[in-house]
């Protein structure tokens, strides 16, 4: 009890006045966002923005990392596209709520440790292809339109990038925003603004269940969506957990989080929210602007809401252009720079993974399907290439009748064809002995090889010897015990 | 391994008397003693940068620059504490004690003591660590989640820290006291002086029985051993007893009870570790 109630004081009031300062820096960042990812999935802003402050408050109290921001995001809002184009809101807010449920289930059995089969690689392409789709889903509004716009939106990149050089007390997406619209309307520029875009909230959230038939139909339209929602939030939601743990030298609780974010989703679908995760820009901007603790993130959802609700009026006459500014902002920021520095210096097969995450998900727009394929390869980059650390050598007896053949190393389905392949089946000796015992037999084509090995040898004449096969076959045991012993890792990797 | 008498440093007013206290148990006990100091760096952010714009590779500088001041802060922080136990070991090697280690880990102070604990015979503390509000009645933060932890002795100093002439030991009748009237018994830690033994509450037959038992622990084993059982609740009664007789350290059983109990109301222990004027020792 006092030991929750030590964890408490340090996670909420251990950075007031930090807290205090990022959750407004934040809260203002997060309205274009917010409005941006509404439009991208098709619904009014309000949608975006009411998600937003619920996603922040709830996982600011049920979250597992402190100071990380989550908020309605332009991952989840991509996928929802056909869902809101073909079903309408009422679906999107029930595929929100199933995907809260998902994502509780996903914390309740610990799945957040799978984390761990998505590689460094996969990562990073997961960044930079949402960077890359941020930037994509602004073309639209920058397509078709006058020069005025174009002008708009490398003032607003203008203002962002520069005027930190002046003061860096002012957060300079917000300079870049209100100097946009100030000038939009005093000098009476005809541009898109976020009120031609769809409502605005007018009041604050109300509880509401969607309005949807309650049956198989239904859940076999949502649960698809559901399904894929679900593992974009958790996979953006632990990258940017493990991003924040680095740049805080903290660590986090990662089944706790998968559960946070389960219960904000569910909590914004009752308010009339979509589905929304962590977010990697955000929480970039919450720790260099000095967040550390719950607080921030709670201040951030109640600032962004009281903003908007009472400066609606206002809010309505932003020009798009800002926010495309401000989006570029974003997708700039969340780029993996160094990525592409280190391109050519890691790894070909890294490299590759990196490229073909990024290639699916801008290709399908789904960073789930992304995601499966860079962690299918990395896995066949790496069966491929323990599969190399295998070794037969032979002797042939001063008799020249007995050839002695040594296999050292891993056997499975990747190198069980190079294992065949190593044995002199057309030699006419009488007698082979194959010493497996210093080798490691991981799966049935291995075992299914030897014997292939055997019988072909047999069918030529010639007699065989196996030494070793039970030490070999250990490692075949599903249940096989963890080498984590020092003697034990030895007799695995040098035996 | 011969188990080790652990003194915890700090920058507080506390230091002094527990390099004292802790130089004098390991006399006593005749075991090597050991300063550990947790050199902790500031959590709190450095100076916000409020522009809220993020350019390329954003992640990156941001990352290389919170890192390079923690560098700093941890390069202060480790050589402010090597200070410290630089004069917490002359300060134990004036006092007698032949070669006083020192040890230097990052981390919560709790989780380091739970790691060592196999290793240690005796835990010495103050009363409150460096970052806490001095003139309170409060206790360190740490304190009290330590001895919750711990299952070993803890010697609680106040500021400042004499070799005790007399003790006494707080005698409740639970298995926790009795236990620790043996361990007073075989340990040479308090040898050769009067160890009183005293208990609160009405003088029941069970509870003479028990003191008398104790009693004759302490006797068997050639301790002066005045035993009493006075009315009244512990806390006064024990304090007064202290002041009456002028009785340098109490001995006494932690946290018998559970901590719904002690939320409910309150507990002995905390209450005797802000009331005391005197290092008191904590057995678990």
């Amino acid at each position: 009890m006092i030991l929750a109630f030590h964890t408490m004081r340090r996670d909420w009031f251990s950075n007031l006045r930090g807290d205090t300062l990022a959750g407004a820096v934040v809260a203002l960042a997060l309205i274009p966002e917010a409005i941006a990812f509404s439009i991208i999935a098709g619904v009014d802003p309000k949608i975006g923005l009411y998600a937003s402050f619920c996603i922040a408050v709830v996982t600011a109290f049920a979250g597992g990392r402190p100071g990380m921001i989550s908020a309605a995001t332009g991952a989840m809002a991509l996928l929802m596209v056909t869902l809101v184009k073909t079903h309408g809101l009422q679906y999107l807010l029930a595929a929100t709520l199933l995907t809260g449920v998902l994502q509780i289930l996903a914390g309740t059995f610990r799945l957040g440790s799978l984390m761990r089969f998505v590689s460094r690689s996969v990562v990073i392409g997961f960044v930079n292809a949402l960077a890359i789709l941020i930037f994509l889903a602004q073309l639209p509004e920058v397509t078709g339109v006058g020069w005025q716009t174009y002008a708009l939106v490398a003032s607003g990149l203008g203002f962002i990038y520069l005027f930190p050089y002046l003061t860096r007390a002012v957060p300079s997406p917000l300079v870049c925003i209100v100097a946009l619209t100030a000038f939009t309307i005093f000098f009476g520029v005809e541009v898109r603004t976020v009120g031609d875009m769809g409502a605005l909230p007018d009041r604050l959230p109300i509880f509401l269940i969607p309005d949807i038939p309650l049956n198989f139909e239904t859940l076999a339209i949502i649960f698809p969506y559901a399904v894929t929602l679900a593992v974009v939030g958790l996979l953006e939601s632990m990258m940017t957990a493990t991003i924040v743990d680095d740049l805080t030298d903290s660590t986090s609780d990662k089944n706790r989080e998968c559960m946070g974010q389960g219960v904000a989703n569910i909590a914004s679908g009752f308010l009339g929210g979509m589905a929304g995760c962590a977010m990697i820009g955000q929480s970039v901007i919450n720790v260099k602007s000095g967040g550390r603790g719950r607080l921030s993130t709670l201040l951030a959802g109640v600032f962004l809401l009281l903003m908007v609700v009472f400066l609606g009026e206002w809010v309505a006459r932003i020009p798009m252009a800002a926010l495309v500014a401000v989006m570029i902002m974003v997708a700039i920021g969340t780029f993996s720079w160094d990525s592409i520095r280190n391109l050519r210096k890691n790894p070909k097969s890294s490299s590759m993974v990196m490229a073909a995450t990024v290639i699916v998900v801008v290709a399908t727009h789904n960073l789930a399907l992304g995601v499966l394929v860079g962690v299918l390869l990395s896995a066949l980059f790496f069966a491929h290439k323990i599969g190399k650390i295998m070794y037969v050598g032979s002797t042939l007896a001063e008799d020249g009748l007995t050839r002695s053949y040594d296999v050292i190393g891993q056997v499975f389905f990747g190198s069980a064809d190079r294992f065949i392949a190593s044995f002199d089946l057309k030699e006419a000796v009488e007698k082979v002995r194959i010493d497996v015992g210093r080798a490691h037999f991981w799966d049935i084509t291995a075992i299914g090889a030897l014997d292939k090995v055997v019988i072909k040898f047999r069918r030529e004449g010639t007699e065989v010897e196996i030494i070793g096969l039970n030490k070999a076959s250990e490692t075949m045991v599903d249940r096989f015990a963890v080498h984590d012993k020092p003697d034990a890792v030895e007799s695995l990797m040098g035996h | 391994m011969k188990t080790l008498v652990l003194g915890c440093v700090d920058g507080s007013t506390y230091s002094p008397a527990v390099c004292d206290a802790a130089a004098w148990a390991a006399l006593q006990l005749d075991a090597p003693l050991t300063f550990l100091h947790m050199s902790s760096k500031s959590q709190l952010p450095p100076k916000a940068d409020l522009s809220g714009s993020i350019g390329l590779g954003a992640q990156e500088s941001l990352l290389e620059e919170l890192a390079s001041i923690d560098e700093k802060r941890g390069k202060l922080a480790q050589e402010r504490g090597r200070q410290m136990l630089a004069a917490a070991r002359d300060r134990a090697r004036d006092a007698g004690v032949a070669a006083p280690e020192r040890l230097q880990r990052h981390g919560g102070l709790v989780e380091t003591l739970t790691e060592l604990e196999t290793g240690i015979r005796l835990v010495v503390m103050g009363k409150r660590g460096e970052a806490a509000a001095v003139a309170s009645e409060h206790l360190g933060s740490h304190l009290e989640r330590v001895i919750r932890a711990m299952h070993r002795p803890i010697l609680v100093t106040t500021k400042e820290f004499g070799a005790p002439k007399s003790v006494m030991i707080a005698f409740d009748g639970s298995a926790t006291t009795r236990k620790g009237v043996q361990m007073v018994a075989d340990s040479p830690l308090f040898r050769g002086l009067p160890c009183h033994l005293v208990m609160s509450g009405a003088e029941t037959a069970e509870a003479r029985a028990l003191l008398g038992h104790a009693r004759r622990t302490l006797e068997a084993a050639g301790f002066e051993a005045p035993a009493v059982i006075l009315p009244g609740e512990p806390e006064g009664v024990l304090t007064r007893y202290q002041k009456e007789h002028g009785i340098d350290m109490m001995i006494m059983g932690a946290y018998g009870h559970s901590r719904i109990r002690q939320l409910l109301i309150g507990s002995t222990t905390t209450e005797m570790l802000r009331k005391s004027t005197g290092p008191l020792l904590l057995l678990r």
